[in-house]
């Protein structure tokens, strides 16, 4: 059973489209999801993003490099090895192999459809980072890595035509579920403020990540975990959402404009940089990491480590991080690996020949997520996910360049199981009468109230209780701050509806996610009595073995219920 | 700390149009976009404008006018002056700095 992409009016006197596949989300996961849906057959595959297609998420701002096993002499199974060492024993195999094999397949089609990875000799040029085994992270130079990949999809999606139809601003805010199986969604569209609902045979979520829940983080607006909120509350399973990634070296000062802010990072593995403290020395290795001795060996999880601890012993940059400095480094080397970017450098007043800059770890990737089978089903018919919404594969610690290929890989599964699905016709005809809940909240009005100040709020609880490292009585502060914000926000937008572009509206709504969302990361951090790869306990400083679990996360009610499974074989 | 005055445009399509100032002070290096965040945390939540990367100049959204140029709002820095912010001339106003910028095939309703 086929479907028309057709509009309609449900009596409720709300808009209502229909689809094949709906896929919420359009970074590197959500257009990988529409093509392949495409190429599988599906004839109706509806893009939604809550901002711009193949603009709004952290695909394209990533600038660095992607993971794959396409160099010669590079198996997957090694890149898998990796993969696994890097996830401290938390991993699902079977998640990560995909990951691993079906990403080499789809950096090679990004490659035919002309993304413009640099190449060196009769291959790709690669980059070792920390944790491969070799080079494996291929680029597009300079930074342009994510915004290649973003341009690639998109000009593909274009290509395939009427079968994938792309409609900007609209925010999802519920899935719909009937009798058990999730059958569409319902939006906000933020344009005009109007509410839209959606019927699908198959829904992805390609929502991307949560970091939005920080204050210092790397990602967009649109990162606030709404696809772990959607996918919760339609009673589909999250696991691992302990493991927030903070990348080490995000930048901290002088204030860096136009670039996103772990930009170092490539030029740490093209030309090591040195990490130092306050009093200028090397200190890595003082906190169990390698004395690098200008290479870039540290893995993540270490470096935030070191850095935090030796800011908090007193030995921080001004700023409160670290320093990293290519003064060391030849000026004609610097050019080389940083091409024209030393000019956009140079127009924030940073002259690397010269000046360390400081930097800090900030809340960058989610390894936890949705739990999902290899075919990128949840436990809820008729609902997928794909790319960094994904809990699993990385386990407890993500290799660095994994996510893009893993959104990639993902997106292609999910695209092709949500087509079979939708042929197969399994899935019930939307109901209107099972959205109201959801166009009622999004019709309904109240007083205003200052949700922009309630998140600011939010995420400065969540990096100061909730950051890399984790006490009992903090996460417990956490938890009860996060109770009295539920309250505070209450039942029912601010506002009227109907008002174009209403963030103050959109903020409640995503207020409602965020809060649900951390108080997940709350939970499951809080009951993880030991420290593992992103998750670091103080009072718990050891890693134990007895703890090679995945926690798992449901919604019973209105409250979020917590169990414990061995990593799956 | 430096101070800038932001002159904003507010109100919708067909609104009489009017201006609202705001007094906002600065560290060094801050972006215009930095400034109206922080505008929407501690003085007005209703003010509309558009972005998305914050400091990537990656998605290319917050694109407006400052002083009748068009600039992005995450790469142009707060200065201590009076600074006239409005939306794009060329596009169909939203509201405040927010107009309609998505290719029109990717609209809900496509022209
Ligand atoms: C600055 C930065 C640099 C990075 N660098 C690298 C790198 O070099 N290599 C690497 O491998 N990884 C990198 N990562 C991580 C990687 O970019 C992401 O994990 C990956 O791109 C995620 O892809 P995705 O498609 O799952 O999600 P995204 O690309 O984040 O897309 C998700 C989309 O969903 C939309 N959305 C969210 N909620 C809703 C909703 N409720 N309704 C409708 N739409 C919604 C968003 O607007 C967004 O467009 C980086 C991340 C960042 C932030
Ligand atoms: S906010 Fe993305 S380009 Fe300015």
């Amino acid at each position: 059973m086929l479907r028309r992409m057709i509009v309609t009016r449900t009596p409720a006197d709300v808009r209502h489209l229909e689809a094949d596949v709906l896929i919420i989300g359009a970074g590197g996961a959500g257009m990988y999801a529409a093509i392949e849906a495409a190429r599988r057959g599906a004839q109706c595959v509806l893009l939604v993003d809550r901002s711009l297609i193949g603009r709004g998420g952290a695909t394209v701002m990533a600038q660095m490099t992607v993971a794959a096993a396409v160099g010669s002499g590079d198996h997957w199974q090694h890149h898998l090895a990796d993969t696994l060492a890097a996830g401290r024993g938390l991993s699902d195999p079977k998640l990560a192999a995909l990951l691993c094999e079906v990403g080499a397949e789809c950096i090679l089609e990004m490659d035919a459809w002309k993304v413009g990875w640099a190449r060196s000799g009769n291959g790709f040029a690669a980059v070792q980072a920390p944790g491969h085994d070799r080079a494996r992270c291929v680029y597009v130079d300079f930074l342009s890595t994510g915004p290649a990949v973003s341009r690639t999809l998109r000009a593909q999606v274009q290509r395939v035509g009427p079968a994938i139809r792309r409609i900007g601003e609209v925010a999802v805010t519920d899935l719909i579920v009937q009798d058990g199986t999730v059958t569409g969604a319902a939006a906000l569209h933020v344009a005009t403020g109007e509410a839209l609902t959606i019927g699908a045979g198959a829904t992805i979520v390609a929502t991307g990540g949560l970091t939005r829940l920080y204050a210092r983080n790397s990602a967009s607006l649109n990162m606030s975990g709404d696809g772990y909120a959607l996918a919760l509350r339609a009673g589909a399973v999250l696991q691992d959402m302990e493991f927030v990634q903070f990348f080490p070296i995000g930048h901290l000062a002088p204030r860096l404009i136009g670039m996103d802010p772990i930009m170092w990072d490539p030029f740490r593995y093209k030309l090591g940089g040195r990490l130092l403290n306050g009093a200028m020395e090397d200190f890595l290795d003082r906190w169990g990491g390698d004395a690098e001795n200008g290479t870039y060996s540290t893995t993540r999880d270490l470096a935030t480590y070191a850095i935090t601890k030796e800011a908090e012993a007193g030995r921080g940059s001004p700023s409160g991080g670290a320093w990293l400095s290519f003064t060391h480094v030849p000026e004609a080397e610097l050019r080389g690996a940083f091409g024209p970017v030393i000019d956009r450098l140079a127009a924030n007043g940073i002259d690397l020949t010269r000046d360390a800059i400081e930097v800090s770890p900030i809340a960058h990737y989610h390894m936890g997520g949705v739990r999902v089978d290899t075919s990128m089903r949840t436990n809820r018919p008729g609902l997928l996910a794909a790319g960094e919404a994904v809990g699993g594969a990385n386990g407890a610690n993500r290799l660095s360049g994994n996510a893009i290929t893993e959104a990639l890989a993902y997106g292609r599964i999910a695209g092709a199981e949500a087509a079979r699905i939708a042929a197969s016709g399994e899935t019930p005809a939307f109901s209107p009468a099972a959205a109201s809940d959801a166009t009622g909240r999004l019709r309904a009005s109240s007083r205003v109230v200052n949700t922009a100040e309630m998140i600011a709020r939010l995420q400065r609880l969540m990096s100061t209780e909730v950051g890399p490292f984790r006490t009992a009585s903090g996460l417990a502060r956490a938890g009860l701050a996060l109770e009295a914000m539920r309250a505070e926000v209450g039942d029912a937008p601010p506002g009227v509806s109907g008002v174009p572009h209403d963030l103050a509206r959109l903020d409640w709504f995503d207020l409602r996610q965020m809060i649900l969302v951390a108080g997940t990361v709350v939970q499951a951090a809080t009951a993880r009595t030991e420290s593992r790869g992103a998750h670091q306990r103080e009072d718990f400083p050891g890693t134990e073995e007895a703890w090679r679990l995945n926690q798992l996360v449901e919604l019973r009610g209105e409250t979020s219920s917590l169990s414990r499974l061995p990593v799956a074989a | 700390m430096p101070v800038a005055t932001l002159s904003i445009h507010r109100g919708g399509l067909g609104d009489a149009p009017r201006r609202d100032e705001f007094e906002i002070a600065f560290e060094a290096g801050e972006s215009v976009l930095d400034g109206l965040r922080r505008l929407r945390i501690a003085r007005d939540p209703t003010l509309a404008f558009r972005y998305a990367c914050l400091n990537a100049n990656a998605c290319k959204e917050c694109m407006m006018l400052l002083d009748g140029k068009v600039i992005y709002a995450c790469t142009a820095r707060l200065e201590p002056r009076e600074m006239r912010l409005d939306p794009l001339p060329n596009k169909t106003l939203l509201r405040d700095l927010a107009t309609i910028i998505a290719p029109p095939d990717e609209r809900l309703d496509r022209p």
